[in-house]
Protein backbone atom coordinates (compact mmCIF):
# COMPACT_ATOMS: atom_id res chain seq x y z
CA UNK A 1 0.00 0.00 0.00
CA UNK A 2 1.00 3.43 -1.10
CA UNK A 3 -0.26 6.08 0.75
CA UNK A 4 0.43 10.45 -0.55
CA UNK A 5 -0.20 12.83 1.80
CA UNK A 6 -0.82 16.36 0.72
CA UNK A 7 0.44 19.34 2.51
CA UNK A 8 0.79 22.91 2.15
CA UNK A 9 2.97 25.51 3.75
CA UNK A 10 0.97 28.23 5.36
CA UNK A 11 2.09 31.72 6.76
CA UNK A 12 2.64 30.97 10.21
CA UNK A 13 -0.09 32.05 12.81
CA UNK A 14 1.71 34.14 14.22
CA UNK A 15 2.61 36.54 11.12
CA UNK A 16 0.00 38.64 10.14
CA UNK A 17 -1.61 37.32 7.01
CA UNK A 18 -2.45 40.16 4.47
CA UNK A 19 -3.89 40.31 0.62
CA UNK A 20 -1.42 42.05 -1.62
CA UNK A 21 -3.63 44.48 -3.00
CA UNK A 22 -1.92 44.95 -6.49
CA UNK A 23 -2.44 41.15 -7.79
CA UNK A 24 -5.63 40.24 -5.09
CA UNK A 25 -3.81 37.34 -4.06
CA UNK A 26 -2.74 36.26 -0.44
CA UNK A 27 0.73 37.61 0.57
CA UNK A 28 2.53 34.56 1.58
CA UNK A 29 5.76 35.90 2.70
CA UNK A 30 6.68 36.19 6.42
CA UNK A 31 7.46 33.02 8.19
CA UNK A 32 6.10 29.86 6.82
CA UNK A 33 5.33 26.46 8.55
CA UNK A 34 3.24 23.32 7.81
CA UNK A 35 -0.09 23.56 7.70
CA UNK A 36 -1.24 22.31 11.40
CA UNK A 37 -3.86 20.58 9.99
CA UNK A 38 -1.67 18.56 7.50
CA UNK A 39 0.11 17.58 10.88
CA UNK A 40 -3.23 15.34 11.63
CA UNK A 41 -3.07 13.52 8.14
CA UNK A 42 0.69 12.45 8.37
CA UNK A 43 0.27 11.16 11.84
CA UNK A 44 -3.18 9.36 10.44
CA UNK A 45 -0.71 8.25 7.48
CA UNK A 46 1.87 6.50 10.19
CA UNK A 47 -0.29 4.93 12.35
CA UNK A 48 -2.05 3.48 9.22
CA UNK A 49 1.70 2.18 8.57
CA UNK A 50 2.37 1.33 12.01
CA UNK A 51 -1.35 -0.21 12.67
CA UNK A 52 0.42 -3.66 10.91
CA UNK A 53 -3.71 -4.20 9.36
CA UNK A 54 -2.13 -3.51 5.70
CA UNK A 55 1.75 -3.28 4.64
CA UNK A 56 2.38 -0.42 3.35
CA UNK A 57 5.28 0.46 1.84
CA UNK A 58 6.12 4.12 1.15
CA UNK A 59 4.52 6.95 2.88
CA UNK A 60 5.10 10.24 -0.07
CA UNK A 61 4.65 13.80 1.29
CA UNK A 62 2.99 16.10 -1.33
CA UNK A 63 3.26 19.75 -1.87
CA UNK A 64 2.76 22.29 -4.48
CA UNK A 65 3.68 25.61 -4.16
CA UNK A 66 7.36 27.93 -4.51
CA UNK A 67 10.56 27.09 -3.55
CA UNK A 68 10.10 27.81 0.12
CA UNK A 69 7.00 25.40 -0.05
CA UNK A 70 10.18 22.60 0.59
CA UNK A 71 10.55 23.52 4.48
CA UNK A 72 6.79 21.86 4.66
CA UNK A 73 8.12 18.93 3.26
CA UNK A 74 10.86 18.75 4.80
CA UNK A 75 8.56 19.03 8.12
CA UNK A 76 6.31 16.17 6.95
CA UNK A 77 9.43 14.03 6.49
CA UNK A 78 10.73 14.52 10.16
CA UNK A 79 7.10 13.33 11.08
CA UNK A 80 7.50 10.09 9.25
CA UNK A 81 7.21 10.40 5.45
CA UNK A 82 9.62 8.79 3.22
CA UNK A 83 10.21 10.70 0.61
CA UNK A 84 8.24 13.61 -0.98
CA UNK A 85 7.46 15.68 -4.00
CA UNK A 86 7.45 18.84 -4.63
CA UNK A 87 5.56 20.36 -7.75
CA UNK A 88 6.84 24.24 -8.47
CA UNK A 89 5.94 25.91 -11.61
CA UNK A 90 6.02 29.80 -12.57
CA UNK A 91 2.94 28.73 -14.68
CA UNK A 92 1.11 27.44 -11.56
CA UNK A 93 1.46 30.72 -9.45
CA UNK A 94 -2.61 32.25 -9.40
CA UNK A 95 -4.41 28.66 -9.53
CA UNK A 96 -7.82 29.11 -7.74
CA UNK A 97 -8.77 26.13 -5.86
CA UNK A 98 -9.88 23.85 -8.70
CA UNK A 99 -7.13 24.78 -10.52
CA UNK A 100 -4.82 23.58 -7.76
CA UNK A 101 -7.11 20.58 -7.28
CA UNK A 102 -6.11 19.66 -10.85
CA UNK A 103 -2.57 20.19 -10.59
CA UNK A 104 -2.06 18.37 -7.47
CA UNK A 105 -3.76 15.09 -8.74
CA UNK A 106 -1.65 15.32 -11.90
CA UNK A 107 1.25 14.79 -9.84
CA UNK A 108 -0.69 11.97 -7.47
CA UNK A 109 -0.98 10.67 -10.60
CA UNK A 110 2.03 9.85 -11.33
CA UNK A 111 2.96 8.32 -7.83
CA UNK A 112 -0.75 6.11 -8.45
CA UNK A 113 -1.30 6.02 -4.68
CA UNK A 114 -3.77 3.65 -2.67
CA UNK A 115 -4.39 6.17 -0.36
CA UNK A 116 -4.82 10.24 -0.33
CA UNK A 117 -5.17 11.87 3.10
CA UNK A 118 -4.94 15.34 3.65
CA UNK A 119 -6.13 17.53 6.38
CA UNK A 120 -9.46 19.09 6.54
CA UNK A 121 -8.47 22.74 5.82
CA UNK A 122 -5.67 25.10 5.65
CA UNK A 123 -5.04 27.62 8.07
CA UNK A 124 -4.73 30.46 5.39
CA UNK A 125 -6.38 30.87 2.57
CA UNK A 126 -9.16 28.34 1.49
CA UNK A 127 -9.68 24.87 0.78
CA UNK A 128 -11.85 22.94 2.97
CA UNK A 129 -12.25 21.48 -0.64
CA UNK A 130 -9.27 20.77 -2.67
CA UNK A 131 -9.88 17.06 -1.45
CA UNK A 132 -13.13 16.61 -3.22
CA UNK A 133 -11.54 18.57 -6.41
CA UNK A 134 -8.84 16.11 -6.15
CA UNK A 135 -11.13 13.26 -6.35
CA UNK A 136 -13.00 13.83 -8.69
CA UNK A 137 -9.79 14.17 -10.92
CA UNK A 138 -8.46 11.09 -10.26
CA UNK A 139 -11.87 9.30 -10.50
CA UNK A 140 -11.44 8.02 -6.42
CA UNK A 141 -14.27 7.75 -3.75
CA UNK A 142 -13.38 10.70 -1.17
CA UNK A 143 -14.78 11.93 2.24
CA UNK A 144 -13.98 15.20 4.30
CA UNK A 145 -13.58 15.66 7.84
CA UNK A 146 -13.05 12.03 8.63
CA UNK A 147 -12.12 11.52 12.46
CA UNK A 148 -11.66 7.77 12.50
CA UNK A 149 -10.14 5.02 10.23
CA UNK A 150 -10.61 1.49 10.51
CA UNK A 151 -9.09 -0.98 7.74
CA UNK A 152 -10.85 -3.34 6.42
CA UNK A 153 -9.76 -5.54 3.54
CA UNK A 154 -9.16 -3.16 0.59
CA UNK A 155 -11.84 -0.66 2.30
CA UNK A 156 -11.87 1.83 4.83
CA UNK A 157 -14.49 2.29 7.14
CA UNK A 158 -14.52 6.37 8.53
CA UNK A 159 -16.37 8.42 10.89
CA UNK A 160 -17.43 11.77 10.66
CA UNK A 161 -19.55 14.29 12.14
CA UNK A 162 -22.27 15.44 9.23
CA UNK A 163 -25.19 17.63 9.22
CA UNK A 164 -27.73 15.09 11.40
CA UNK A 165 -25.02 13.81 13.57
CA UNK A 166 -22.50 11.06 13.19
CA UNK A 167 -21.86 8.70 9.81
CA UNK A 168 -19.98 5.92 9.08
CA UNK A 169 -18.99 5.68 5.50
CA UNK A 170 -17.29 2.47 3.95
CA UNK A 171 -15.24 3.62 1.36
CA UNK A 172 -13.72 0.92 -0.71
CA UNK A 173 -9.65 1.73 -1.83
CA UNK A 174 -8.06 3.49 -3.85
CA UNK A 175 -9.80 6.91 -1.85
CA UNK A 176 -9.19 10.74 -0.85
CA UNK A 177 -9.68 11.32 2.42
CA UNK A 178 -9.83 14.24 4.29
CA UNK A 179 -8.82 14.18 7.93
CA UNK A 180 -10.34 16.20 11.11
CA UNK A 181 -8.09 17.18 13.48
CA UNK A 182 -9.58 15.41 16.34
CA UNK A 183 -8.70 12.22 14.64
CA UNK A 184 -5.06 12.30 16.66
CA UNK A 185 -2.45 13.90 18.02
CA UNK A 186 0.24 14.40 15.77
CA UNK A 187 3.72 13.28 17.56
CA UNK A 188 6.61 15.58 17.88
CA UNK A 189 9.24 15.01 15.11
CA UNK A 190 12.43 13.76 16.93
CA UNK A 191 15.54 15.87 16.97
CA UNK A 192 16.86 12.91 14.86
CA UNK A 193 14.81 12.94 12.18
CA UNK A 194 14.91 16.87 12.26
CA UNK A 195 17.65 16.51 10.96
CA UNK A 196 17.66 13.80 8.69
CA UNK A 197 14.91 15.43 7.01
CA UNK A 198 17.04 17.13 4.13
CA UNK A 199 18.57 13.86 3.24
CA UNK A 200 15.59 12.02 2.15
CA UNK A 201 14.77 12.04 -1.81
CA UNK A 202 12.51 14.75 -2.75
CA UNK A 203 11.88 14.82 -6.38
CA UNK A 204 11.41 18.00 -7.76
CA UNK A 205 8.53 18.63 -10.61
CA UNK A 206 7.59 21.19 -13.19
CA UNK A 207 4.34 21.05 -15.10
CA UNK A 208 5.12 19.57 -17.66
CA UNK A 209 6.50 16.34 -15.77
CA UNK A 210 3.29 16.08 -14.03
CA UNK A 211 1.52 16.68 -17.68
CA UNK A 212 -0.14 19.58 -16.58
CA UNK A 213 -2.37 21.50 -19.25
CA UNK A 214 -1.63 24.73 -18.85
CA UNK A 215 -4.96 26.02 -19.97
CA UNK A 216 -6.21 24.70 -16.60
CA UNK A 217 -4.16 26.44 -14.21
CA UNK A 218 -2.26 29.60 -12.91
CA UNK A 219 -4.60 33.19 -13.23
CA UNK A 220 -5.28 32.55 -16.67
CA UNK A 221 -6.96 28.93 -16.47
CA UNK A 222 -8.54 29.89 -12.86
CA UNK A 223 -12.71 30.56 -13.26
CA UNK A 224 -12.87 32.48 -10.64
CA UNK A 225 -11.45 35.91 -10.72
CA UNK A 226 -11.27 37.33 -7.13
CA UNK A 227 -10.34 40.84 -6.09
CA UNK A 228 -12.11 44.86 -4.66
CA UNK A 229 -10.84 43.56 -1.44
CA UNK A 230 -12.91 45.51 1.14
CA UNK A 231 -13.18 45.56 5.00
CA UNK A 232 -16.39 43.99 6.28
CA UNK A 233 -18.70 46.44 8.53
CA UNK A 234 -17.53 46.14 11.83
CA UNK A 235 -18.92 45.61 14.80
CA UNK A 236 -18.04 47.84 17.65
CA UNK A 237 -14.77 46.19 19.24
CA UNK A 238 -15.84 45.23 22.85
CA UNK A 239 -14.86 45.71 26.44
CA UNK A 240 -12.00 43.71 26.78
CA UNK A 241 -10.69 42.96 30.61
CA UNK A 242 -7.18 41.75 31.65
CA UNK A 243 -8.15 39.73 34.44
CA UNK A 244 -5.34 40.55 37.17
CA UNK A 245 -7.24 40.50 40.78
CA UNK A 246 -10.10 37.86 39.74
CA UNK A 247 -12.69 39.05 42.71
CA UNK A 248 -12.68 42.58 41.01
CA UNK A 249 -12.98 40.80 37.21
CA UNK A 250 -15.71 39.02 38.89
CA UNK A 251 -17.82 42.12 40.06
CA UNK A 252 -17.19 43.76 36.63
CA UNK A 253 -18.67 40.88 34.72
CA UNK A 254 -21.52 40.70 37.24
CA UNK A 255 -21.73 44.46 37.14
CA UNK A 256 -22.22 44.41 32.71
CA UNK A 257 -25.15 41.41 33.23
CA UNK A 258 -26.60 43.02 35.56
CA UNK A 259 -26.97 46.35 33.76
CA UNK A 260 -28.17 44.34 30.38
CA UNK A 261 -30.45 42.24 32.87
CA UNK A 262 -28.90 39.24 32.20
CA UNK A 263 -29.25 37.54 35.82
CA UNK B 1 -29.79 31.01 -19.73
CA UNK B 2 -29.66 32.46 -15.79
CA UNK B 3 -30.93 29.64 -14.58
CA UNK B 4 -29.75 28.40 -11.06
CA UNK B 5 -29.15 24.92 -10.09
CA UNK B 6 -29.63 24.64 -5.82
CA UNK B 7 -28.64 21.25 -4.27
CA UNK B 8 -31.36 20.17 -1.32
CA UNK B 9 -30.12 17.38 1.22
CA UNK B 10 -32.81 15.51 2.58
CA UNK B 11 -32.94 13.34 5.89
CA UNK B 12 -35.90 11.57 6.95
CA UNK B 13 -38.70 13.35 5.31
CA UNK B 14 -37.53 16.57 5.46
CA UNK B 15 -35.66 19.30 3.72
CA UNK B 16 -32.27 20.86 5.44
CA UNK B 17 -33.02 24.22 6.50
CA UNK B 18 -29.82 25.49 4.86
CA UNK B 19 -30.78 24.17 1.48
CA UNK B 20 -34.41 25.86 1.69
CA UNK B 21 -32.25 29.39 2.13
CA UNK B 22 -30.33 28.91 -0.82
CA UNK B 23 -32.95 28.13 -2.80
CA UNK B 24 -34.99 31.10 -1.49
CA UNK B 25 -31.44 32.77 -2.25
CA UNK B 26 -31.29 31.21 -6.10
CA UNK B 27 -34.90 32.11 -6.71
CA UNK B 28 -34.19 35.94 -6.08
CA UNK B 29 -31.29 36.10 -7.92
CA UNK B 30 -32.22 33.73 -11.03
CA UNK B 31 -35.51 36.41 -11.27
CA UNK B 32 -32.94 39.18 -11.82
CA UNK B 33 -30.86 37.29 -14.23
CA UNK B 34 -34.29 36.81 -16.44
CA UNK B 35 -33.85 33.11 -15.49
CA UNK B 36 -35.08 30.20 -13.10
CA UNK B 37 -34.57 28.49 -10.26
CA UNK B 38 -34.20 24.78 -9.77
CA UNK B 39 -33.32 21.82 -7.12
CA UNK B 40 -32.16 18.89 -7.02
CA UNK B 41 -32.59 16.36 -4.80
CA UNK B 42 -30.94 12.79 -4.26
CA UNK B 43 -32.46 9.82 -2.36
CA UNK B 44 -34.98 6.75 -2.00
CA UNK B 45 -38.39 6.29 -2.02
CA UNK B 46 -39.55 8.94 0.59
CA UNK B 47 -38.59 11.47 -1.93
CA UNK B 48 -42.63 11.52 -2.79
CA UNK B 49 -43.69 13.92 -5.55
CA UNK B 50 -45.67 15.58 -3.16
CA UNK B 51 -42.58 15.89 -0.93
CA UNK B 52 -40.64 17.54 -3.62
CA UNK B 53 -43.03 19.97 -5.01
CA UNK B 54 -43.09 21.60 -1.55
CA UNK B 55 -39.72 23.07 -2.15
CA UNK B 56 -41.79 25.26 -4.81
CA UNK B 57 -43.05 27.19 -1.70
CA UNK B 58 -39.03 28.19 -1.47
CA UNK B 59 -39.21 29.48 -5.12
CA UNK B 60 -37.77 26.68 -7.09
CA UNK B 61 -39.86 26.20 -10.37
CA UNK B 62 -38.72 22.92 -10.97
CA UNK B 63 -36.97 19.99 -8.54
CA UNK B 64 -35.07 17.59 -10.46
CA UNK B 65 -34.97 14.12 -8.42
CA UNK B 66 -32.75 10.90 -8.86
CA UNK B 67 -32.56 7.89 -7.10
CA UNK B 68 -29.78 7.31 -5.34
CA UNK B 69 -28.05 6.90 -2.02
CA UNK B 70 -28.24 10.24 0.42
CA UNK B 71 -25.78 11.45 3.04
CA UNK B 72 -22.51 11.04 0.11
CA UNK B 73 -21.06 13.94 -1.85
CA UNK B 74 -20.21 12.29 -5.22
CA UNK B 75 -23.62 10.54 -6.30
CA UNK B 76 -24.73 14.23 -5.84
CA UNK B 77 -21.82 15.25 -8.37
CA UNK B 78 -23.22 13.03 -11.10
CA UNK B 79 -26.59 13.82 -11.02
CA UNK B 80 -25.84 17.69 -10.93
CA UNK B 81 -23.50 17.61 -14.10
CA UNK B 82 -25.96 15.60 -15.76
CA UNK B 83 -28.82 18.34 -15.15
CA UNK B 84 -26.44 21.14 -16.01
CA UNK B 85 -25.41 19.25 -19.31
CA UNK B 86 -29.07 18.52 -20.39
CA UNK B 87 -30.66 22.46 -18.93
CA UNK B 88 -27.63 24.76 -19.44
CA UNK B 89 -27.68 26.03 -15.98
CA UNK B 90 -25.28 29.08 -14.94
CA UNK B 91 -24.67 28.71 -11.38
CA UNK B 92 -25.04 26.13 -8.76
CA UNK B 93 -25.91 27.14 -5.44
CA UNK B 94 -25.26 25.24 -2.22
CA UNK B 95 -27.17 26.52 1.02
CA UNK B 96 -24.17 25.57 3.13
CA UNK B 97 -22.99 22.50 5.09
CA UNK B 98 -20.39 20.13 5.19
CA UNK B 99 -21.99 18.16 2.02
CA UNK B 100 -22.12 21.47 -0.07
CA UNK B 101 -18.78 22.09 -0.08
CA UNK B 102 -17.89 18.27 -1.12
CA UNK B 103 -20.22 18.76 -3.75
CA UNK B 104 -19.92 22.11 -4.91
CA UNK B 105 -15.86 21.60 -5.20
CA UNK B 106 -16.08 18.05 -6.74
CA UNK B 107 -18.68 19.90 -9.10
CA UNK B 108 -16.13 22.63 -10.18
CA UNK B 109 -13.85 19.95 -10.91
CA UNK B 110 -15.93 17.98 -13.11
CA UNK B 111 -17.27 21.22 -15.12
CA UNK B 112 -14.03 23.00 -15.01
CA UNK B 113 -15.83 26.04 -13.29
CA UNK B 114 -15.14 28.55 -10.55
CA UNK B 115 -16.03 27.58 -7.34
CA UNK B 116 -15.99 30.03 -4.20
CA UNK B 117 -16.72 28.84 -0.91
CA UNK B 118 -18.17 30.29 2.34
CA UNK B 119 -20.42 32.89 0.60
CA UNK B 120 -22.41 35.48 2.92
CA UNK B 121 -23.50 37.63 0.37
CA UNK B 122 -24.62 37.16 -3.79
CA UNK B 123 -25.42 39.91 -5.90
CA UNK B 124 -25.69 40.79 -9.46
CA UNK B 125 -24.00 42.72 -11.45
CA UNK B 126 -23.81 43.26 -15.40
CA UNK B 127 -25.81 40.52 -16.08
CA UNK B 128 -23.59 38.16 -13.82
CA UNK B 129 -23.74 37.33 -10.50
CA UNK B 130 -21.11 38.61 -7.93
CA UNK B 131 -20.25 36.44 -4.92
CA UNK B 132 -18.40 37.74 -1.26
CA UNK B 133 -16.73 35.64 0.71
CA UNK B 134 -14.94 36.63 3.87
CA UNK B 135 -11.46 35.92 4.03
CA UNK B 136 -8.45 35.78 7.19
CA UNK B 137 -11.00 35.37 9.89
CA UNK B 138 -12.91 37.53 8.94
CA UNK B 139 -11.05 40.64 8.23
CA UNK B 140 -12.11 41.05 4.52
CA UNK B 141 -13.97 39.97 2.55
CA UNK B 142 -12.94 39.22 -1.29
CA UNK B 143 -15.13 39.37 -4.22
CA UNK B 144 -15.32 36.66 -7.09
CA UNK B 145 -16.43 36.78 -10.47
CA UNK B 146 -16.79 33.82 -12.70
CA UNK B 147 -15.31 32.89 -16.11
CA UNK B 148 -16.51 30.38 -18.54
CA UNK B 149 -20.40 28.44 -18.82
CA UNK B 150 -20.49 27.34 -15.05
CA UNK B 151 -20.57 29.56 -12.07
CA UNK B 152 -20.54 27.21 -8.13
CA UNK B 153 -21.57 29.21 -5.33
CA UNK B 154 -21.16 27.60 -1.72
CA UNK B 155 -22.77 29.55 1.21
CA UNK B 156 -21.38 29.82 4.46
CA UNK B 157 -24.01 28.27 7.06
CA UNK B 158 -26.99 30.70 7.85
CA UNK B 159 -26.27 32.81 5.57
CA UNK B 160 -29.23 33.02 2.95
CA UNK B 161 -32.67 33.23 5.01
CA UNK B 162 -35.18 30.36 4.00
CA UNK B 163 -38.37 32.71 3.29
CA UNK B 164 -41.45 30.34 2.12
CA UNK B 165 -44.78 31.01 0.30
CA UNK B 166 -47.59 28.56 1.36
CA UNK B 167 -49.31 27.12 -1.35
CA UNK B 168 -46.43 27.32 -3.87
CA UNK B 169 -45.54 24.24 -5.54
CA UNK B 170 -42.72 23.08 -8.05
CA UNK B 171 -42.69 20.71 -10.93
CA UNK B 172 -41.22 17.51 -9.86
CA UNK B 173 -39.15 15.69 -12.68
CA UNK B 174 -37.54 12.45 -12.36
CA UNK B 175 -33.85 12.21 -13.94
CA UNK B 176 -32.41 8.73 -14.38
CA UNK B 177 -28.67 9.26 -13.78
CA UNK B 178 -25.58 6.54 -14.66
CA UNK B 179 -23.79 6.71 -11.58
CA UNK B 180 -19.47 6.89 -12.07
CA UNK B 181 -17.82 3.84 -10.91
CA UNK B 182 -15.86 5.78 -8.17
CA UNK B 183 -18.94 7.49 -6.22
CA UNK B 184 -20.08 3.94 -5.58
CA UNK B 185 -17.31 3.05 -4.36
CA UNK B 186 -18.46 5.09 -0.50
CA UNK B 187 -21.29 3.51 0.54
CA UNK B 188 -22.94 4.75 4.09
CA UNK B 189 -23.44 2.19 6.95
CA UNK B 190 -24.70 4.54 9.20
CA UNK B 191 -26.15 7.63 8.81
CA UNK B 192 -26.48 10.78 11.72
CA UNK B 193 -25.88 8.59 14.37
CA UNK B 194 -26.33 10.65 17.53
CA UNK B 195 -23.95 10.30 20.25
CA UNK B 196 -23.99 11.42 24.22
CA UNK B 197 -27.45 12.74 25.81
CA UNK B 198 -30.09 14.51 24.01
CA UNK B 199 -29.88 18.05 25.24
CA UNK B 200 -32.14 21.14 24.05
CA UNK B 201 -29.43 24.17 23.49
CA UNK B 202 -31.89 26.30 21.16
CA UNK B 203 -34.46 27.22 23.87
CA UNK B 204 -32.26 28.57 26.65
CA UNK B 205 -31.45 31.90 27.02
CA UNK B 206 -28.72 31.78 28.37
CA UNK B 207 -25.57 29.64 27.23
CA UNK B 208 -22.37 28.78 29.12
CA UNK B 209 -20.26 27.16 25.89
CA UNK B 210 -16.92 25.29 26.76
CA UNK B 211 -13.87 24.72 24.32
CA UNK B 212 -10.88 22.97 24.29
CA UNK B 213 -9.59 25.66 26.33
CA UNK B 214 -11.47 23.57 29.45
CA UNK B 215 -8.35 21.56 29.36
CA UNK B 216 -10.62 18.13 30.10
CA UNK B 217 -14.02 17.28 30.21
CA UNK B 218 -14.13 17.24 33.53
CA UNK B 219 -13.77 21.20 33.00
CA UNK B 220 -17.47 20.93 31.65
CA UNK B 221 -18.23 20.72 34.94
CA UNK B 222 -17.42 24.69 36.00
CA UNK B 223 -19.65 25.33 32.67
CA UNK B 224 -22.58 23.42 34.24
CA UNK B 225 -22.17 25.04 37.55
CA UNK B 226 -22.21 28.16 35.89
CA UNK B 227 -25.19 27.72 33.79
CA UNK B 228 -27.08 26.07 36.83
CA UNK B 229 -26.69 29.30 38.62
CA UNK B 230 -28.75 31.63 36.03
CA UNK B 231 -31.96 30.80 35.44
CA UNK B 232 -32.66 29.05 32.03
CA UNK B 233 -29.09 28.78 31.76
CA UNK B 234 -27.66 25.55 29.23
CA UNK B 235 -24.56 23.90 28.29
CA UNK B 236 -23.33 23.68 24.78
CA UNK B 237 -20.16 23.08 23.21
CA UNK B 238 -17.70 23.13 20.15
CA UNK B 239 -17.22 20.72 17.58
CA UNK B 240 -13.50 19.81 18.55
CA UNK B 241 -14.41 18.70 22.56
CA UNK B 242 -17.38 17.36 20.76
CA UNK B 243 -15.88 15.33 18.64
CA UNK B 244 -12.92 14.48 21.25
CA UNK B 245 -15.77 12.92 23.44
CA UNK B 246 -16.25 15.46 25.89
CA UNK B 247 -20.02 16.25 25.29
CA UNK B 248 -22.58 15.09 23.93
CA UNK B 249 -23.31 15.98 19.78
CA UNK B 250 -26.71 17.44 20.33
CA UNK B 251 -24.73 20.49 22.32
CA UNK B 252 -22.93 21.49 19.74
CA UNK B 253 -22.89 24.89 18.28
CA UNK B 254 -21.31 25.22 14.50
CA UNK B 255 -21.24 24.03 11.02
CA UNK B 256 -22.55 20.47 11.51
CA UNK B 257 -24.42 21.58 15.09
CA UNK B 258 -26.90 24.13 15.96
CA UNK B 259 -27.28 27.11 15.35
CA UNK B 260 -28.30 29.44 18.74
CA UNK B 261 -29.41 33.24 19.01
CA UNK B 262 -29.72 33.11 22.85
CA UNK B 263 -29.87 36.61 25.19
CA UNK B 264 -26.32 35.95 26.35
CA UNK B 265 -23.43 33.48 24.88
CA UNK B 266 -20.89 32.94 27.20
CA UNK B 267 -17.46 31.38 25.68
CA UNK B 268 -15.81 29.14 27.99
CA UNK B 269 -12.34 28.79 26.67
CA UNK B 270 -13.29 28.92 22.99
CA UNK B 271 -11.06 30.48 19.98
CA UNK B 272 -13.75 31.31 17.82
CA UNK B 273 -13.60 29.69 14.36
CA UNK B 274 -15.08 30.52 11.63
CA UNK B 275 -17.25 27.22 11.85
CA UNK B 276 -18.17 27.83 15.24
CA UNK B 277 -18.77 32.06 14.93
CA UNK B 278 -21.51 30.84 12.67
CA UNK B 279 -23.43 28.99 14.79
CA UNK B 280 -23.49 31.94 17.53
CA UNK B 281 -22.60 34.90 15.97
CA UNK B 282 -26.51 36.48 16.16
CA UNK B 283 -26.83 36.00 19.97
CA UNK B 284 -27.37 39.03 21.89
CA UNK B 285 -24.82 39.52 23.94
CA UNK B 286 -21.48 37.66 23.64
CA UNK B 287 -19.27 37.62 26.83
CA UNK B 288 -15.70 35.65 26.02
CA UNK B 289 -13.39 34.34 28.57
CA UNK B 290 -10.02 32.94 26.81
CA UNK B 291 -6.77 33.62 28.56
CA UNK B 292 -5.25 33.93 24.70
CA UNK B 293 -5.40 37.81 24.10
CA UNK B 294 -5.39 36.94 20.44
CA UNK B 295 -7.82 35.03 20.29
CA UNK B 296 -10.09 35.91 17.07
CA UNK B 297 -13.60 35.56 19.22
CA UNK B 298 -12.12 38.76 21.17
CA UNK B 299 -13.13 40.32 18.32
CA UNK B 300 -16.45 40.11 18.33
CA UNK B 301 -17.81 39.52 21.73
CA UNK B 302 -18.87 42.32 23.44
CA UNK B 303 -16.86 41.83 26.84
CA UNK B 304 -13.79 39.62 26.50
CA UNK B 305 -11.85 38.82 29.51
CA UNK B 306 -8.26 37.56 29.42
CA UNK B 307 -7.50 35.07 32.24
CA UNK B 308 -7.96 31.43 33.15
CA UNK B 309 -11.36 30.39 33.12
CA UNK B 310 -10.42 27.61 36.18
CA UNK B 311 -10.22 30.87 38.36
CA UNK B 312 -12.67 32.76 36.68
CA UNK B 313 -15.63 30.44 36.25
CA UNK B 314 -16.02 29.39 40.06
CA UNK B 315 -15.88 32.59 41.30
CA UNK B 316 -18.36 34.13 38.69
CA UNK B 317 -20.61 30.83 39.53
CA UNK B 318 -20.83 31.97 43.50
CA UNK B 319 -21.16 35.92 42.53
CA UNK B 320 -23.78 35.05 39.82
CA UNK B 321 -25.67 32.42 42.70
CA UNK B 322 -25.43 35.32 45.55
CA UNK B 323 -26.49 38.09 43.43
CA UNK B 324 -29.69 35.75 42.00
CA UNK B 325 -30.21 35.18 45.79
CA UNK B 326 -30.04 38.72 47.14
Amino acid sequence: MKICVLVKEVPDAAVEKRIDASTGRMDRSGEKNLNPFDTHAIEAAMQIKEGGAAEVEEVVAVTMGPDSAVRALHKAVSLGADRSVHLADESLAGSDVAATGYALAQALRRESPDLVLLGQQSDDGECYTIGAVVADHLQMPSLTQVIKIDQEEGKLRCERQAEYGYDTVSVELPAVISVGDAINEPRYPSLKAIMGAKKKPLDKLGAGDAEIDGGMVGADGSRVECGSFKAPPQKEAGQIIEDEDTEETVQQIVAWLDERKLI
Amino acid sequence: MGDILVYVLHNEGAFNKNSLGGVSEGARLASELGGECHAVVVGGDDLTDDLCATIGAFGATKVFRAEGPEGLAQPVIDVMAKVIDDGGHSYALFGGGLLGFEIGAGLAARKHAGVTMEVTAVRVEDGKLVAERPILQDSSISESRYRGDLGVIIGRLNAFEAREEAGKTAAVETVSVEYSPWSLKATMVQRGEQRGADVNIEDADILVAGGRGLGKAEGFQLCEELAGAFAGGAVAATRAVVDAGWYPYAAQIGQTGKTVAPKLYLAAGISGAIQHKVGMQNSENIVAINKDANAPIFEFSDLGIVGDLNKILPKLTDAVKAKRGG
